[in-house]
């Protein structure tokens, strides 16, 4: 492996890493809050992208600025949150905390089947394709090696303001240390008057959010096609594992880890690739089983 | 005998006569068993409390083995190629159940669909020896050395699976009315008591972890026989997730719901499917968000709630009733 191969596996690797990253956090934080791992957050993600691709497509075509396609990505990111997350947590979600795990999995499960086809119908099975915001931020040269600016600076950048800006959220703020009171104890976080209900349904659409905003960013990068929100859930569900649950710094690591890993065996062993998150994930579960960044709660009897 | 359960036997007797009225159901029937017995394999598992989102690995470890089998005999043997599929399930059983015994919950859930999402790219990316996407063809193998012809095999293979079938079900009810079955319900309930008792957890999961294996194991050969080939469409996700979904529909509670439920399911599935192709996985979704909210207790639940109604209403004159 020349030194060019090996800065190029990097690039990739962390360019990668980014976008699972924004997935992941969302998987993550609603996790930590609400104790249940949403299946259904791979279609927010999927929803997300597609919003970006066809939507900008259109708008693009009709002669518009492609420098929309960065605020494009934000309104997507809101909007599937708030649009599809918000009712999802509320008409649904909030009705199955008390249920038993196995049966709060399936719920979300439910959701996400009935997501997949929801895209299915709106914006049936062809795949997207939509680079201007790619293409309008130029190439830059590192190394010898000629790599867009989108996936080598833009992304990384956004990841490490979303990881900063969630931690100042969560410490610094009142809604955030009412997220981190209900996290902590729900039942004492209710009884001095924090309105559980509220903090759920915030937590729920932050995290639905970010991975559709996830979508929107990876949606410069790749194909937008039926599958990837399957794909991504998979992927993140990895990396949230490998992190620790409800880890948000944690999941970063993880994130990189899993997108470097990735992105050498792409050019190593390629036949590899798609088993490389995996095999990462269940070597660290089988050395550590809560993650790398997790903790052991004493279970009660 | 009661009519709680002089309906179920004549719902056996009636599948097991009905391809004889209309020879179209036979394959049909075939498949909806088949695929009850990884159905029922998943019910073990949730009277544990434990969902296994990639309980398809030991259903295609099983169907690849069986076509193997075939592949190097040059034509099969049925009875040995449901033996070896079923060796393969609970090797493979052991190995992974041994890893993800440890785990439960979302972590036991999603470490399944990770395995068996390893074994799906194996067989997707080793084309040379899989066949890649288009799998291996299951040449129609004999019965107990005698060359059968295509109708003939077809209702043996339908009597075989529903034998196997009524066969498991007895032996799957046994098993969770046995104390490791309560011992599994436990791990539901309160897996520390079961601790402090002296009894392993993860032993007594991993005993029915590798039972669910056996079940998939047959039904896997069975489903690769049944429909002459196999292709890695026999490990993915969905194909685990119908599994789950199966399982909530017919009811947990019961291994009745299994077969029910793979019943009503392939019954839709194939006749609604046609026209609804498009929002097929949007039907399944509000089914079972549906059967959660609703009727936790599934088809076998409901079927249970009629008959106590039925019962207690006419209280004065249930001479007849013997249970």
């Amino acid at each position: 492996m020349t030194l060019q191969l090996l800065a190029l596996a990097i690039f990739d690797g962390v360019a990668y890493a980014a976008l699972v990253f924004l997935v992941a956090v969302g998987l993550t934080l609603t996790f930590g809050v609400l104790k249940v791992l949403n299946i259904a957050h791979g279609s927010f993600y999927a929803m997300g992208a597609y919003i970006t691709a066809s939507i900008g497509g259109a708008i693009f075509a009709a002669g518009f600025s492609p420098w929309l396609a960065f605020p494009l990505m934000l309104i997507a990111g809101a909007l599937v949150g708030i649009v599809v997350g918000g009712p999802v947590e509320k008409l649904l979600l909030s009705r199955i905390y008390e249920l038993e795990d196995v049966l709060q999995i399936l719920v979300t499960f439910a959701v996400f089947l009935i997501l997949e086809d929801v895209q299915r119908l709106i914006w049936g099975g062809q795949p997207f394709f939509e680079s201007s915001a790619l293409q309008v931020l130029g190439t830059v040269d590192v190394f010898d090696i000629t790599y867009t600016v989108y996936q080598l600076i833009l992304l990384p950048m956004v990841a490490i303001s979303v990881l900063v800006s969630l931690r100042l959220f969560l410490r610094r703020t009142l809604m955030g240390k009412l997220i981190l009171a209900v996290t902590e104890d729900r039942e004492a976080a209710t009884s001095v008057g924090i309105n559980a209900e509220r903090v759920y349904f915030v937590t729920f659409v932050i995290g639905a959010s970010l991975a559709a905003f996830g979508g929107a960013l990876a949606s410069a990068t790749t194909s937008v096609l039926p599958g990837m929100g399957a794909d991504m859930i998979v992927l993140s569900f990895a990396v949230v594992a490998t992190a620790g649950l409800g880890r948000v710094e944690g999941a970063a690591v993880a994130a990189l880890l899993i997108g470097l890993g990735r992105s050498f065996a792409v050019y190593l062993w390629p036949e590899i690739e798609v088993l490389v998150p995996y095999l990462i994930m269940l070597f660290v579960l089988l050395i550590r089983p809560e993650g790398l960044f997790g903790t052991t709660h004493p279970r009660k009897i | 005998m009661s009519l709680r359960t002089f309906l179920p036997a004549v719902l056996v007797a009636l599948v097991a006569v009905l391809p004889m009225m209309a020879p179209t159901t036979q394959v049909l029937l075939t498949l909806a068993l088949a695929k009850g017995l990884p159905v029922l394999g998943v019910i073990v598992l949730l009277h544990a409390g434990q969902v296994s989102f990639g309980h398809a690995l030991f259903f295609g470890v099983s169907a690849y083995a069986a076509a193997f089998l075939a592949r190097v005999y040059g034509g099969g043997e049925l009875i040995s190629m449901v033996a070896v599929g079923v060796l393969a399930a609970v090797a493979v059983g052991l190995v992974v159940g041994i890893f993800v015994v440890r785990y439960r919950h979302i972590f036991f859930g999603m470490l399944n669909l990770a395995f068996s999402m390893i074994f799906f790219s194996v067989l997707e990316k080793f084309y040379y020896l899989t066949g890649g996407s288009d799998g291996l063809p299951v040449p129609r193998p004999t019965v107990a050395g005698f060359d059968m012809e295509r109708a003939g095999f077809e209702t043996v293979l339908f009597y075989l699976t529903l034998a196997l079938c009524l066969v498991a079900a007895w032996a799957t009810h046994r098993f969770l009315c046995s104390p490791i079955g309560n011992m599994m319900r436990t791990i539901k309930t309160n897996e520390l008591r079961l601790e402090y008792l002296g009894v392993s957890a993860r032993g007594v999961l991993l005993v029915g972890y590798l039972i669910s294996a056996v079940l998939c194991g047959i039904g896997g050969a069975l489903m690769a026989v049944a429909q002459g080939v196999v292709t890695p469409e026999y490990v993915w996700w969905v194909r685990s997730g119908e599994f789950v979904f199966i399982a909530i529909l017919g009811g947990s509670g019961s291994v009745s719901g299994a077969f029910v439920g793979a019943l009503i399911y392939e019954a839709v599935r194939t006749y609604a499917s046609a026209f609804a192709n498009d929002i097929w996985k949007m039907v399944l979704g509000v089914v079972l968000l549906g059967v959660i909210l609703y009727a936790p207790a599934g088809v076998a639940g409901l079927y249970a709630q009629v008959m106590d109604r039925c019962r207690t209403r006419p209280a004065n004159k249930t001479v007849d009733e013997d249970q």
